[in-house]
């Protein structure tokens, strides 16, 4: 059978220059520019067939090539200007591709924003007519699912209000309600679910689950990883408008993350030269570290919570030594410490003098803090006295994930456990 | 629409023809954006509808004031307040479609970037709206037909092709114009003024025939000239002019679909540059 969707070789270019100039464009320079526009691109075709407006192009896409099939659910993501979004309204026919085509086998409807056409002027009840006729949807089939539509915003009270009246928590969830009664053979859902309350939201993931389940297929951007690792059938990174990765969710969503850290300027090796806040006793002997997470991919910051952490810390003895140990503290944005790791808690560590330069490794096959930064201390024990240490010397960033495989996000405390809950027999029941 | 449905999307560069088939499959939204605009237009309003007849009946109180007492300005025939109110209410009809309708993507960014659906819906929508505006002061005007006792003719039946004539003159200059301004702002203060002139170079509050004989034909370039005459001679059995009529008609025509093309051939860009 066919894909549901095929793209093939897409591209999207915007003209940056180009599209400043023409907002604001008058006749008077549109008519310089038609007037120059042959002696343009005679010229433009001397400088090796570039035209001189390109020195303002920009690729929002650049030959994105995969297919979709049918029930499958798709999770794009990516860092802000990507690409996400331009695919999406490629795929919508919002805008039409620079070059490459799509192929669609099916009925899509596309939801890039919550309450599209919404008119603050009509009640709800209009509201949800129009939004459903604007989003694809037939009159019949609106009339037939008004009252589920109604009972999942929650305004029953309200259909005959102005919805300039709604609280903005109303009206997300009745401009939710309607897209997610579409009954598309595909749809295209851009990041919407970020909108609304805590228990809202969780009532579109349960929707948006159901979708999946029954047979859809789905292209779904969010940069809620939760959603993504639990929703999706697969993942796709794009990275400055180009697919980079295409596979599970969770490997798309690690190549993502890793693609984050190595975006962030110092890489995932830390020289330790002149970094942080220094207190060297002996000497400056601590030398490098290096941060590794799943599978040795490099990572500095940005490691979705429970993943594996691997630090390798360089340094130097300058003389032959038996008992040296290297600690690793992680101190939260508060400055409190929340974990140390140190080289004496190791049982199977064999004491061996060395001398010379060294690499300790420490490995860590959950790291199970919350979300949010950490400052890393290290430091070097001779003789079971601080030989040198570096406070701030490198930072790591934990990501929310799926940790406990439920799509809930964990919010409080500082650290998560896994742990299970069980109803038992109470001692008084009959 | 069946799972064998297929759709290629591919780059789309210059002139094209209107996706008739498109139009047909999304008329449904077509109605529901003409209900919006009606919905909407006198929402929070005290007088609500009834703007839709006041506008033409101040103006033809005032012109007839000016122009009939103070400047002497005859009809051709029927009273003159009549005769104005026969003459402002397609005018009334065809400048605030172009005003609005020109103004209609602008107004509605946020439908053109987030949503497909074919994009002539929305400054057709918008004149679709001001059909029951006409409609309105055609009521009222029949009340006046009454009240100064003046015949209904056969040429009555006329009518449909010059409310026709109005709407394609106006869909013509509104496609066109609100596809120049999605880039061209210049629109907004063009349209203003175009509509302002309009009023003078239309015989709304003047007889077709106080133009010279020789500059008939160069009036009838003005497809609202024809669409205003026919108006007349519809409503109150003014003299018609075959030949001034006949040319507004072809020009509307030509408007109309120089309009659709040239709106087909910017629309791709909207959602880039809006």
């Amino acid at each position: 059978m066919n894909p549901i969707l095929e793209i093939r070789n897409v591209s999207k270019q915007y003209k940056l220059g180009g599209r400043r100039l023409r907002k604001a464009e008058t006749f008077r320079e549109l008519l310089q520019r038609t007037v120059s526009k042959p002696f343009g691109q005679l010229t433009g075709l001397r400088n090796n067939g570039a035209p001189k407006e390109d020195l303002y192009a920009f690729w929002a896409l650049q030959d994105v090539n995969t297919e979709v099939n049918q029930g499958d659910i798709v999770g794009i993501i990516g860092r802000n200007g990507a690409g996400k979004s331009t695919l999406l309204k490629i795929l919508s026919r919002i805008t039409s591709p620079t070059e490459g085509m799509v192929t669609i086998r099916g009925r899509l409807a596309s939801l890039l924003e919550v309450g599209t056409g919404f008119h603050p002027e009509l009640t709800g009840k209009e509201n949800i007519f129009l939004n459903g006729a604007i989003l694809g949807m037939r009159r019949a089939e609106i009339i037939r699912r008004f009252d589920e539509i109604v009972a999942f915003a929650e305004v029953e009270k309200f259909l005959d209000t102005p919805v300039k009246h709604y609280s903005s928590g109303m009206y997300v969830r009745l401009a939710f309600a309607v897209a997610a009664h579409l009954d598309p053979e595909i749809l295209v859902v851009d990041e919407v679910l970020a909108v609304g309350d805590l228990s809202f939201q969780k009532k579109c993931l349960g929707k948006m689950g159901e979708v999946s389940r029954s047979g859809r297929t789905v292209l779904f951007v969010s940069h809620n990883m939760a959603a993504i690792e639990n929703l999706c059938s697969r993942g796709i990174v794009l990275h400055q408008g180009k697919l980079h990765y295409d596979g599970t969710p969770k490997d798309a969503i690690q190549y993502y993350l890793n693609s984050l850290s190595t975006q962030s300027g110092t890489g995932h090796v830390v020289e330790l030269n002149g970094v942080g806040d220094r207190r060297s006793i002996v000497a400056p002997l601590l030398k490098r570290l290096e941060f590794f997470t799943e599978n040795e991919q490099p990572l500095v910051e940005g490691l979705s919570i429970g993943s594996r952490l691997k630090v390798r810390v360089h340094f130097d003895l300058p003389r032959p030594t038996a008992s040296f140990n290297v600690g690793l503290g992680f101190n939260n944005s508060y400055g409190q410490r929340i974990f140390t790791a140190h080289s004496m808690f190791e049982p199977s560590r064999s004491i061996k003098e060395q001398v010379g330069p060294q690499v300790f490794a420490c490995e860590i096959p959950s790291f199970t803090l919350m979300p949010g930064e950490y400052a890393v201390k290290v430091f070097l024990e001779l003789n079971n006295s601080e030989a040198d240490a570096i406070e701030d010397a490198a930072k790591i960033r934990v990501l929310e994930s799926d940790f406990y495989g439920t799509g809930k996000v964990p919010r409080n405390g500082a650290f998560v456990l896994k742990h299970a809950w069980y109803l038992e027999q109470a001692a008084d029941a009959k | 629409m069946s799972s064998t449905f297929e759709l290629t999307i591919r780059p789309r560069k210059g002139w094209q023809a209107i996706d008739f088939k498109e139009v047909y499959l999304y008329r449904e939204l077509f109605a529901f954006l003409v209900w919006r605009d009606i919905k909407i237009r006198y929402r929070q309003t005290l007088l609500g509808g009834l703007w839709a007849v006041l506008q033409p009946f101040i103006a033809m109180l005032i012109f007839s004031f000016i122009f009939n007492r103070l400047a002497h300005v005859e009809s051709d025939g029927p009273p003159y307040k009549l005769f104005a109110y026969a003459g402002l209410a397609p005018w009334t009809f065809f400048s605030t479609s172009v005003t609005q309708s020109s103004n209609s993507l602008l107004a509605n960014h946020q439908l053109v970037s987030k949503i497909y659906f074919p994009r002539i819906f929305i400054p057709l929508g918008a004149i679709g709206a001001l059909l029951l505006d006409l409609m309105l002061s055609l009521g009222l005007f029949s009340v006046m037909m009454l009240y100064y006792r003046w015949p209904v003719t056969p040429a009555l039946l006329w009518l449909p092709v010059f409310m026709l004539a109005a709407v394609l003159a106006a869909a013509g200059s509104g496609l066109t114009l609100s596809a120049l301004n999605v880039s061209f702002r210049d629109v907004k203060y063009v349209v203003p003024f175009m509509v302002q002139m309009g009023l003078f170079v239309t015989p709304v509050i003047y007889p077709a025939r106080y133009i010279p004989h020789r500059w008939q034909i160069l009036m009838g370039l003005n497809p609202m000239a024809g669409v205003v005459i026919g108006f007349r001679h519809a409503l109150l059995g003014t003299p018609a002019s075959w030949e001034v009529m006949g040319l507004s008609i072809a020009v509307s025509l030509f408007l109309f679909a120089s309009g659709l093309l040239i709106f087909r051939r910017m629309e791709n860009r909207f959602a880039d540059i809006i």
